[in-house]
């Protein structure tokens, strides 16, 4: 059974789906970092 | 944990490396399969480790109601005990016993009916207050990323064993998808919604929503589904190589889980800090308090923490 193609499809599509979050995750850390620099800013 | 954390990120990507190649060298190959039936090795963790995270959204969420009002929050209480006790008690009476399914064991269901109570008690006692919101929305956001992967990876593995992508009409693979569907919503609610109530009607949404949950898991063991009938229990069998495999993955997706989490809820009481201290400092200013933004809005409508 040449099947082989869906099984490394199967793990690259769960390692991207785990990597896009962490990817949005650290953007939000960013932003909020920034609005926390912000807000030092301000005093 | 703050310290901790790089630490354990180490352990738990060595555990995903030894997991990942247990799976795809040291497992079995199956007879009927072939190598593509690998992906069970990341499809199964996978949704076992949504529906925990869907169940402790749930306890999480169930609490935040309750602690509303004194009177509600020892109800709760006492009705949990009685889950327990009775949960624990009930399946061994010959009588209750005969009732359960097939492959479904009285120690099992006593087991879990402990965790239930077990459970409740200690997000209670380590997440008072808003806290119980904060691990509510962070159990809800990393389960959906494991739904996905379920959702995703399901298909990629029927395609070559049944020869199509999705079953229409499959019960387990519709009721999965309407819980997917179900959490999106949560989180859609509470990204949008800037409401005092936000946080009640998200609580109560995802009550309903972990009515799902038993019936995604258990649609396999009383209906006759596209999809295979469970490997463990449910009268189902699994050699004991490829069981082993699959517990190391999931132990290691419960590791990774756990530290996905921990970040997710960190950002979040985080961000809802930031939001206070913006209220306050618009209140603050000089020329009088000025119109706060829709995030800060937001910190307002919820009160103090």
């Amino acid at each position: 059974m040449n099947s082989i193609r869906f099984l490394y499809a199967a793990y690259i599509a769960t390692w991207t789906i785990h990597a896009l979050y962490l990817g949005s995750l650290v953007r939000r850390y960013g932003r909020l970092r920034q609005q926390m620099k912000d807000l030092g800013k301000g005093k | 944990m703050k310290k901790a954390f790089p630490i354990l990120a180490v352990l738990t990507a060595v555990l995903l490396a030894y997991a990942f190649y247990e799976a795809w060298w040291v497992a079995p190959v199956d007879a009927l399969q072939g190598q593509v039936y690998r992906i069970i090795y990341y499809h199964v963790p996978s949704a076992w480790t949504a529906f925990l995270l869907f169940f402790i959204n749930f306890i999480a969420s169930v609490e935040y109601l309750a602690n509303a009002r004194p009177s509600t929050q020892r109800a709760a209480k006492w009705i949990v005990i009685a889950i327990g006790t009775l949960g624990f008690i009930a399946p061994f009476i010959p009588q209750v016993r005969q009732q359960l399914p097939v492959g479904m064991y009285p120690s099992s269901v006593a087991t879990t009916a402990l965790i239930i109570a077990g459970l409740y008690f200690l997000t209670g006692k380590y997440f008072p207050g808003q806290d119980l919101d904060l691990l509510a929305v962070t159990a809800a956001e990393v389960g959906v990323v494991f739904c996905t992967i379920v959702l995703v990876t399901g298909p990629i593995w029927a395609r070559p064993v049944w020869g199509i992508w999705w079953a229409p009409g499959d019960i387990r693979l519709t009721s999965t998808l309407v819980l997917w569907l179900i959490y999106v919503s949560y989180l859609v609610l509470r990204r949008f919604s800037d409401s005092a109530q936000t946080q009640k009607l998200a609580a109560v949404l995802a009550v309903f929503g972990a009515l799902d949950v038993p019936l995604v898991y258990f649609s396999i063991w009383f209906f006759r589904t596209q999809h295979p009938q469970p490997v463990i229990g449910g009268g189902g069998s699994i050699d004991p190589r490829m069981l082993h495999v699959l517990l190391i993955n999931w132990t290691a997706f419960l590791c990774f889980a756990y530290l996905v989490c921990w970040s997710r809820y960190r950002l979040e009481k985080l961000r809802r800090e930031v939001e206070e201290a913006e209220v306050l400092e618009s209140l603050l200013e000089p020329a009088g308090p000025v119109a706060p933004s829709s995030k800060a809005k937001g910190a307002l409508n919820r009160g103090p923490q």
